[in-house]
């Protein structure tokens, strides 16, 4: 089988990383330079650097902080938080980032994903899904770091979108992040069947295990970790790896 | 990764500057024609081809670099800079309905004939690909490496001192960190 694209996600809170479980109580991991230069160690596939304040708080996004993390990152890097206009995208753009990840903004003004896609090409335009299961089995789409029901569901809402021409889906459980039990293998079966572009799963994960359930039962294109990437175990300390060459082959 | 390897590089827009170098990156990423449209607005493009041509000094395209090389893309109506005859074409998804595209990931590449580009790369390489679109050269001889999603198609070429590869050197760990040296110690 081909080679799974594993992607770090790592959450950036003011200066710092940190880690959330479904989203909430966000706990310190370390200075993200130190941390993307890890990762250049362990040749990790590609990260994806989350702002989890930008949108929610409206904060100004660190163009600075992030061009000094780009530039030290020599695998590919996305970029998602807060933004809000093209301006953003291209400002991202030139900090030295690949691909820019929007979520709130989508749900929105769907056009900015067009213009992103007219002048980058779609490979640079991620769409960003955050979805939660409610006690009903009904998925829904939230936006605003989770905070904002839209009420959509994840299939229209997913299709609607790849019209736009957004490159990839970053489809995101916010019921499983950071609970270490395993992806939701029903909603990216869902999703990556009724897209053609590709889907990152992301939510849940806990080891190699996951990553071939995502790919293989649910068809994910990629997946996505943050918990098992930066914490030695579930509840202990936090150890920054990547699963080895061997692994993953 | 230039600075990492202890080398210099800069990236301009000044005709000065383009004049007095020694070696020519075109890297990615962008739309065909905003990539083509803003090259020939910028008026550099009499300079760059002087250096690429007359002076003949090494020069690399990077992915939307290296399409920009052929004749013209699938993806815009814009003329390419025919450097390199060969065209860019669509991934060709219509016997592979499954194909998601663009094609996101690392490829393992087929060198298919030696080359500079590729001296002493640990074996297997990777490299990061990012496109909905690809190279299809006319002549086989300018092939140097292939990839495979869904089919093989063709990643790197040279004709000369001319250089195109479709992955992302600068993002593609020590196998990129590779190639961008063995770039830069080119000799004209």
């Amino acid at each position: 089988m081909k080679r799974i694209r594993i992607i770090p996600s790592l959450l950036l809170l003011k200066d710092g990383l940190y880690k959330t479980v479904r989203f909430n109580n966000p706990a310190y991991i370390g200075d993200p330079i130190n941390v993307v230069k890890i990762f250049n160690e362990k040749g990790a596939d590609e990260i994806v650097l989350l702002d989890i304040a930008a949108t929610k708080e409206n904060i100004q996004i660190n163009f600075k902080k992030l061009s000094e993390i780009a530039g030290e990152a020599f695998m590919p890097m996305a970029y998602g938080g807060g933004i809000a206009t093209y301006k953003d995208a291209q400002r991202i753009f030139d900090c030295g980032f690949e691909k820019v990840i929007i979520n709130s903004a989508a749900e929105k003004s769907p056009s900015l994903i067009t213009k992103i896609a007219k002048t980058y090409g779609s490979q640079s335009a991620v769409l960003s899904m955050d979805v939660k299961r409610d006690l009903f089995g009904r998925y829904r789409v939230y936006t605003r770091g989770g905070t904002k029901n839209t009420g959509l569901p994840p299939v229209e809402y997913a299709k609607k979108m790849e019209l736009t021409g957004a490159g990839e889906i970053f489809l995101n459980a916010i019921h499983k992040d950071g609970t270490w039990n395993g992806y939701d293998i029903e909603i990216i079966k869902q999703v990556s069947k009724a897209v053609n572009i590709p889907v990152i799963a992301s939510g849940g994960a806990s080891g190699m295990d996951d990553f071939k359930k995502a790919i293989i039962d649910g068809g994910a294109s990629a997946v996505a970790a943050a918990s098992m990437f930066v914490y030695q175990k579930k509840g202990k300390g936090v150890l920054i790896t990547f699963p080895t060459e061997e692994l993953i082959l | 990764m230039f600075k990492h390897l202890g080398l210099k590089a800069q990236i301009t827009n000044e005709l000065t500057k383009i004049e007095q170098s020694d070696k020519l990156l075109l890297p990615g990423i962008g739309h065909f024609d905003t990539c083509m449209k803003n090259l020939n607005d910028s008026g550099l493009r009499g300079v760059v081809e002087k250096k690429v041509f007359k002076d003949k000094i090494p020069t690399l395209g990077i992915c939307v670099g290296a399409q920009m090389m052929t004749y013209g893309s699938d993806e815009g109506q814009e003329k390419g800079l025919n450097w390199i005859e060969g065209k860019t074409i669509k991934f060709n998804s219509l016997n592979l309905p499954h194909l998601k595209i663009p094609h996101i990931g690392w490829g393992d590449i087929s060198i298919v004939e030696p080359n500079v580009l590729f001296n002493d790369l640990p074996e297997p390489s990777r490299f990061y690909f990012a496109h909905s679109y690809h190279f299809e050269l006319k002549n086989y001889s300018n092939i140097i490496a292939t990839c495979n999603y869904g089919y093989n198609f063709h990643c790197a070429f040279q004709t000369e001192n001319i250089f195109g590869v479709q992955f992302h050197p600068e993002k593609s760990h020590k196998f990129g960190m590779k190639v961008l040296a063995n770039f830069a110690e080119m000799q004209i």
